[in-house]
């Protein structure tokens, strides 16, 4: 079983379980400081007091996305893009697909040494305070609008070709239709995400 | 009638020289196609600096798109140069030979990889036998409707060549295999070997391999619906992985 085809169909399925998951659960739970700071200071200790959580955190989180991250670099290197040749929708999404994916990866890896490990090594509680001051620089804030709405495009795009990639959406009308849902689920984390953001800037 | 047709040519004498372009002044005549552009170059090998210089080698031979023999790049984007009327194209006219296969000379480029592929999956029903085995079966029209449009396929390689995801970095079979084996697996006798090819397509560079940027379907001149066959062989292949494990 230690095929490509199967890295690859892997590689696909963690996109969304669990990451895609992870992710949808985690604006989620930011968004909880739309009601007010002691809403999400409680949220966070609730999570933080989960049992086994490092454990969870490695099997859900960690894991998951360090491969699908170092896989993803390999299918990046093994494409060729030609986008200014063949200038179709659809092969710009699949550039899109590629520049997004490392601009994601490089915005995860700040994102989670500023607003996790450093916090979990160095024992700085997370708080609202300490989230907003570390978003509050203005270029803090453009940077994570940037890794933000690359994440949900990566997100939303990959959600569109597992759909194909696992023999689900066949027939052309169905591709297209699972293009507009795709579409939505990005709109709708970019309205929730860029919401949760606006609170603590 | 002394109008002029510019071409400049991308020219190669053998796999391991350098490359140049070199330009050309053809005299045209209405109707004329990219290849019988050519052949006026081959009648009269002389660049537009009027020195005289070998004739411009490029491979050709139904001449009604049909066959894929005279696929090539031009003005940068593949296509057969039989059909490919000058009047409909800018100028000057660039042609290149394809990228994405090994060069020969000229324009002329090695395809085999094509026929390997068709190979690697089984692309053929097996009917050979030593006793006569009878009708074949009888297929329903719809069956019949869809495996007319994948039967066009003529191995040009242009699917291949507008393809991000076949390059040399990768072994990818490309999108024209894959039609082929949703061409045979869809035919009751080619069916008995289904399972032979669905696993030849989850070896390496097999239909995983697809990245769905869906160029192949664009560019495809006989409008082969390849990204439905590849959708349609994921599910059979994800099928097969999992039923497949599951019953060992
Ligand atoms: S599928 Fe279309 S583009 Fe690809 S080889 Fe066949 S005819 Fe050419
Ligand atoms: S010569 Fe056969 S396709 Fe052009």
């Amino acid at each position: 079983m230690g095929s490509p085809f199967f890295w690859r169909k892997v590689h696909s399925l963690s996109g969304l379980l669990p990451i895609g998951i992870f992710l949808c659960v985690h604006l989620f739970i930011n968004s909880l400081a739309l009601k007010g700071e002691i809403a999400f200071n409680q949220g966070v200790s609730l999570l933080h007091s989960v049992p086994y959580l490092w454990v969870l955190e490695l099997l859900i989180i960690f894991i998951p996305l360090i491969f699908h991250a170092l896989y993803g670099i390999w299918v990046v290197y093994l494409t060729r893009n030609n986008v200014l040749t063949y200038s179709y929708f659809r092969n710009w999404l699949f550039y899109l697909q590629r520049v997004t994916a490392l601009i994601t990866l490089v915005f995860v890896v700040w994102h989670v040494y500023v607003l996790r490990f450093a916090n979990g090594i160095f024992g700085n509680e997370i708080s609202f305070t300490f989230v907003s001051q570390a978003l509050s620089h203005p270029l803090v804030t453009v940077l994570y609008v940037v890794g933000l709405l690359a994440t949900f495009a990566h997100f939303a795009n990959g959600l569109w070709s597992l759909l194909i990639s696992w023999g689900i959406t066949i027939g052309a009308r169905a591709q297209r239709s699972a293009a507009y849902v795709c579409l939505g689920v990005f709109v709708i984390l970019m309205i929730v995400g860029m919401n949760a953001l606006r609170v603590f800037i | 009638m002394d109008k002029e047709i510019t071409f400049i040519i991308k020219r190669c004498k053998d796999p391991n020289a350098t490359s140049y372009w070199e330009e050309f002044k053809v005299p045209y005549f209405s109707k004329m196609n990219v290849v019988s552009a050519l052949m006026e170059i081959q009648k009269n090998p002389v660049n537009a600096r009027g020195e005289v210089t070998t004739p411009v080698a490029w491979d050709c031979n139904c001449l009604e798109e049909v066959c894929g023999a005279c696929t090539m790049l031009i003005n940068g984007k593949v296509r057969q140069s039989c059909s490919a009327l000058i009047d409909k194209l800018e100028q000057p006219i660039r042609l290149a030979p394809l990228t994405k296969f090994p060069l020969v000379r000229d324009l002329v480029v090695d395809r085999q990889v094509m026929f390997a592929n068709l190979s690697k999956v089984s692309a053929w029903i097996e009917i050979d036998g030593t006793h006569d085995m009878g009708p074949g079966p009888k297929i329903p029209q719809k069956v019949q409707e869809l495996a007319y449009e994948l039967s066009k396929c003529m191995t040009c390689g242009s699917c291949m060549e507008a393809c991000p995801n076949v390059n040399s970095n990768s072994k990818f079979i490309g999108p024209a295999a894959i039609a082929q084996v949703d061409l045979i697996n869809s035919h009751p006798t080619g069916a008995l070997q289904k399972e032979k090819r669905l696993l030849a397509l989850m070896g390496e560079g097999g239909i995983a391999d697809c990245g769905n940027a869906q160029n192949c379907e664009k560019v495809c001149p006989k409008e082969i619906p390849l990204t439905r066959s590849i959708a349609k062989l994921n599910r059979a292949t994800t099928l097969q992985g999992i039923f497949g494990w599951l019953g060992k």
